[in-house]
């Protein structure tokens, strides 16, 4: 090859060159990949529940209101579920929720104090609870008040062991219970000790006050906007239900999850901007290397590229010497810059401890290689251009003549 | 086999113009041996430039091997330089990090001829010019006869139609410039067209024909 020759003849000039660009992408791929680890981490932090959802949590009043004094707790009931359920079609999954704290659990000669939650079947999605084994609380479970429960992983180790748990009887506070399900739960192990009954039966033997503690529902696939709009009407509608000023700011706790999602997405996104950016200036920073050591090579080779256009060379073919050459350059040392790159990222996931908050996954994609091997051969033509421009305009015999 | 009729060519030099050229008429037949003497500013490396379609002239025609030249483009100039003209250059523009054989091969390159084809053809033309055991040699391991040796080579290996020398001997010892003009005059008798430029008058009185360049104008009546 034409190139080998001319590339051993000046080795350190080479490597120097080189090295420029695969720094450029190497940092490329650490800044990526970082940007990937961090965003895999939050989205992992997103999995506990649904992104998409909007979650009610009664609070106390702070304003007066209809003759009210500030500080009365707002309750809300299943029947303002019923109510949000008629008048809000758009409405996906929903579940209300009641909390009852200190459950303890037998089962033969073991028992365990765990989290009770009464639901409805929809609080599957809107926690992603996992199931393992059984079913999940169904509507046929809700509207008969029926004794079944959901046992979280742990409680089935807990008190199973190598036992099936599914249809064998617990006793909660003294209520039998048969088992029907075992969930498991991204969240946390909390999550993974938790009994889920239905909200009716909850209701009716551990909680006489009729009061639930929150109210959940999913928003299909509306946009962003579309939501929030949504969650300030209906907090407009419980406002004049149950008797609060609608500017009361802590009367009614509505979280739109999708709100918290789109920011953490457009920060992502953000990040995902200034790294293309940052790696893409370095990048330049390499090409302009490249560029300006082909121009000392079209100089100092003023005199062979006249002796081959006396000798029969074509321009294009001076041309497409110099490009070839660049772009060899660029595309096998940027090659190199990757291939350290992904292969530090690689390592730095192998090693990272499990259970990283906030970090996970730090690598890059196959699709992401793809775009820098393109960007690189881009900018070894464009490091090669304006050289190649001048070798082309070389005339001959002026190159022979002066030397 | 070179017909030149009123070729005039000019240059800008700052804001003058510098009238090099001012009407060469002039015929060379196939298989000549001419020189072509002038001192310097009699504009002769500019005639070789544009016999060599190194450059273009201004006004005038040129025939070459019955081609009508006019204004080629830079494409079309060099595939005519590599089909018929074969250059041997006073400081040998040889390619100082490719071997005696790759230089010699370089012109096949450009017609597309296999590696494998082009260094034996090129392993042949340094058998004609003695050089054979210098094959695998970088030119700066070369004396300066052997260089324009390998030179040579390299303008006959594309078989051209004329050599053209721009001072062949210009930068070698008496000796081995005699070793030169010998190797170009036995290209002489194979049948090629020869043009020596040089302003050494032994040079040119192995030629046979001088033609005298005097101020941009072929000075007649320069018979040998």
């Amino acid at each position: 090859m034409e190139i080998w020759s001319t590339i051993q003849k000046n080795k350190l000039r080479t490597f120097l060159t080189g090295f420029a660009v695969a720094w450029g992408i190497f940092m490329l791929i650490i800044l990526l990949g970082t940007g990937n680890g961090l965003q895999n981490g939050v989205t992992q932090e997103f999995n506990d529940d649904a992104t998409n959802s909007i979650w009610i949590r009664g609070g106390r009043t702070s304003l007066e209101y209809g003759g009210f004094k500030p500080g009365r707790r707002v309750k809300i009931t299943l029947d303002d579920l019923h109510y949000l359920l008629r008048n809000y079609p758009q409405m996906g999954y929903y579940s209300a929720r009641i909390n009852v704290w200190g459950a303890r659990v037998n089962y033969g000669n073991d028992f365990g104090d765990y989290s009770m939650r009464g639901v409805h079947p929809g609080h599957v999605v809107l926690e992603k609870t996992e199931m393992l084994q059984g079913r999940y609380i169904n509507d046929f479970d809700v509207s008969n008040d029926r004794k079944v429960a959901v046992i979280g992983k742990l409680i089935a180790n807990d008190l199973f062991k190598d036992e099936d748990p599914l249809g064998k009887y617990v006793i909660i506070r003294n209520v039998p219970f048969m088992v029907v399900g075992v969930s498991d739960d991204a969240g946390s192990e909390w999550e993974q000790r938790m009994v889920y009954i239905p909200i009716t039966t909850a209701l009716q033997v551990f909680n006489k006050s009729g009061n639930i503690d929150q109210i959940m529902f999913t928003t299909g696939t509306l946009p962003l906007q579309a939501t929030i709009d949504l969650s300030e009407r209906v907090k407009r509608d419980l406002a004049q239900r149950l008797q609060f000023s609608p500017s009361d700011p802590t009367a009614l706790f509505i979280n739109n999850a999708n709100e918290e999602f789109a920011r953490f997405m457009n920060i992502f996104n953000g990040i995902a901007l200034f790294v293309w950016v940052m790696g893409i200036f370095t990048i330049i920073a390499g090409i302009v290397g490249v560029s300006n050591i082909m121009m000392i090579v079209v100089r100092e080779r003023t005199q062979e590229i006249g002796v081959r256009k006396a000798i029969g060379a074509h321009p294009s073919s001076i041309v497409l010497q110099i490009l070839q050459e660049s772009i060899f350059i660029t595309a096998l040392s940027g090659y190199i810059g990757l291939v350290l790159g992904v292969g530090l990222l690689e390592l730095v996931n192998k090693y990272l401890p499990e259970n990283t908050n906030m970090f996970s996954n730090p690598t890059v994609d196959i699709r992401i290689a793809v775009y820098a091997t393109i960007v690189l051969i881009v900018s070894g033509a464009l490091a090669g251009f304006f050289p190649a421009r001048k070798a082309a305009h070389v005339k001959p015999i002026e190159a022979l003549r002066y030397q | 086999m070179i017909a030149l009729e009123g070729i005039e060519k000019s240059y800008n030099v700052g804001s003058n113009e510098l009238r090099v050229l001012k009407g060469i008429d002039l015929n060379i037949e196939r298989g000549e041996l001419v020189s072509i003497m002038g001192s310097s500013g009699s504009g002769k490396s500019t005639l070789l430039n544009i016999l060599g379609l190194l450059d273009f002239k201004d006004q005038g025609s040129y025939t070459l091997n019955g081609q009508i030249i006019d204004h080629p483009s830079e494409r079309e100039a060099a595939h005519l330089r590599n089909a018929y003209i074969g250059f041997v250059f006073q400081s040998f523009n040889l390619i100082s990090y490719k071997t005696a054989v790759e230089n010699v091969a370089l012109p096949l390159y450009y017609r597309g001829i296999s590696r494998a084809k082009r260094n034996a053809t090129a392993m042949e033309y340094l058998r004609k010019v003695g050089l054979d055991q210098w094959a695998h040699h970088l030119p700066n391991e070369l004396s300066g006869g052997q260089k324009q040796r390998v030179a040579i080579a390299r303008a006959l290996i594309g078989n051209p139609e004329i050599i053209l020398a721009d001072e062949p001997t210009g930068a070698l010892d008496s000796t081995t410039s005699l070793e030169v003009m010998n190797l170009l005059k036995e290209i002489h008798k194979q049948g090629k067209t020869v043009i020596i430029v040089t302003h050494e008058n032994d040079i040119a009185g192995m030629t046979e024909r001088i033609i005298r360049l005097v101020d941009g104008r072929v000075q007649h009546g320069g018979h040998v």
